[in-house]
């Protein structure tokens, strides 16, 4: 009895040993990765910025001239995100948002729009999903270039009504066998209008220089 | 550990015992990647580098592991690796980890890891294992990639699309259209193309084999003894 209780406590301790072992490179590798992870994600974050918000709408650096954004239930986010704003000769031109659409086929799919001081929409563009490849990705730009449906389009130009694929019987394309992940796009883009149209002055509020956060 | 034992590990893993095409392990990842040659091939690689990794730690460690948990351990340990190599593509090669997505976290599952780690690793000294876990990864990359390929010009008519994704801006010129105009062939693309395209390479492969085997019975009439023993 004794010898049986022994093996198998040393058999709990060897397992929990592993398991502490397991823990620590984890950890490691997590927090050595992390800042570079961050890094390239921020600078595919830029590279998209700089697709969707067309050249000669603003002159001011655009990187510098952003807000903070409370966590809000029309852009589908838990956290503070930021946007920027674009300005040319002082007016304001663009404003780059983030938004979430939480009911992708697996999960969130997080997305950039920037939308024109008139409500039109200059551009949209997927920056992380985990759609299926070669069937729900297509909403990537580097796969498809069904994403840019929804350049230039507006509130005004589309009823709400209108904002849903065309299975739904709305105005937005779709290709056969994914509708799960467009139909998640279009309602988050549409939701993330609405939100524009209800904050769009204090999006675009003057820049206060935000002390403290020079990054 | 000398070198006609490597170059049967390395015989094995890419053309007798082919993970894919005789042990058919893998095939969650076999069957959902390979819809195009950089998407089959990128993954093969990681794969490859998580089997190397873990056959090798795990012949090391081998001797410290009770009999009645190994499993535990071996799954938490490919598991770590696994979770390791995410953090590392993720860090320092973004676009390949945008591409491969959530099939990185899968390798995990993938039934070939485990199945290394137990018939070869949890036997034989570090070296040698981490030498058939690469060999098998090899084997499967192999594979990916061709039945990759073949999806990739029956069903969209290109080859390499999605290079630059992989390998930098630089790559973007080189997306081959092999068949120009092409409006392509969804079944290829989606799973069943896989299996009807895996089917056939295992055929081929088989017809292959059965053909040497002939010629070598041929060749020399003495009695051909224990040539195709393992099924």
């Amino acid at each position: 009895m004794k010898r049986i209780a022994r093996s198998t406590l040393q058999t709990a301790v060897n397992l929990v040993f592993f398991a502490v072992l397991a823990t620590a490179m984890l950890t490691s590798t997590f927090y050595l990765t992390r800042d570079t992870i961050a890094k390239s994600e921020e600078r595919e974050k830029l590279k998209l910025i700089s697709q969707i918000v067309p050249g000669a709408l603003f002159d001011n650096d655009i990187m510098q001239d952003k807000l903070s954004l409370p966590a809000s239930e029309l852009l589908g986010t838990a956290d503070t995100t930021v946007a920027y704003r674009a300005r040319l000769r002082g007016e304001p031109s663009i404003v780059v948002l983030e938004a979430v659409a939480p009911d992708g086929y697996s999960g969130k799919i997080a997305l950039i729009l920037a939308v024109r001081a008139d409500g039109r929409l200059a551009g949209v563009r997927v920056v992380t999903h985990k759609e299926t490849p070669g069937l729900g990705d297509y909403i990537e730009i580097g796969k498809s270039l069904w994403i840019t449906v929804f350049d230039g389009k507006s509130r005004e130009l589309y009823q709400d009504a209108d904002w849903k694929v065309k299975k739904d019987g709305g105005r937005f394309e779709h290709m056969a066998g994914a509708t799960v992940t467009p139909r998640a796009v279009v309602k988050a883009v549409h939701k993330a209008l609405v939100y524009f149209g209800e904050n769009r002055d204090r999006l675009f509020a003057a820049n206060q220089p935000q002390k403290g956060d020079a990054k | 550990m000398n070198l006609q034992e490597l170059r049967d590990i390395f015989h094995n893993g890419l053309w007798k015992q082919n993970p894919a095409l005789l042990q058919l392990l893998g095939l969650c990842p076999l069957l959902a990647v390979s819809s195009t040659v950089v998407n089959g091939v990128s993954l093969g690689l990681a794969t490859t580098l998580v089997m190397t990794l873990s056959s090798g730690s795990i012949a090391i460690i081998r001797s410290y592991v009770p009999n009645e948990i190994r499993i535990p351990v071996f799954v938490l340990i490919i598991a770590v690796l696994v979770t390791v190599v995410q953090y590392l593509m993720n860090a320092y090669m973004y676009g390949l980890f945008v591409v491969l997505g959530i099939f990185i976290p899968l390798i995990v599952t993938n039934c070939i890891v485990l199945a290394r780690v137990e018939a070869f690793a949890s036997k034989n000294s570090a070296l040698p294992s981490a030498f058939d876990g690469f060999a098998m990864g090899l084997g499967l990359t192999a594979v990916l990639g061709v039945l990759g390929a073949m999806r990739e010009v029956l069903g969209k008519g290109t080859l390499f699309s999605g290079i630059d994704l992989a390998l930098g801006d630089m790559a973007q010129g080189w997306v081959l259209h092999v068949i120009p105009d092409y409006h392509g062939f969804l079944l290829a693309i989606l799973p069943p193309g896989a299996f009807i395209g895996l089917g056939l390479l295992i055929a081929a492969r088989n017809w292959l084999n059965l053909r040497t085997e002939a010629r070598r019975k041929s060749a020399s009439p003495a009695p051909a003894g224990n040539a195709s023993a393992a099924a």
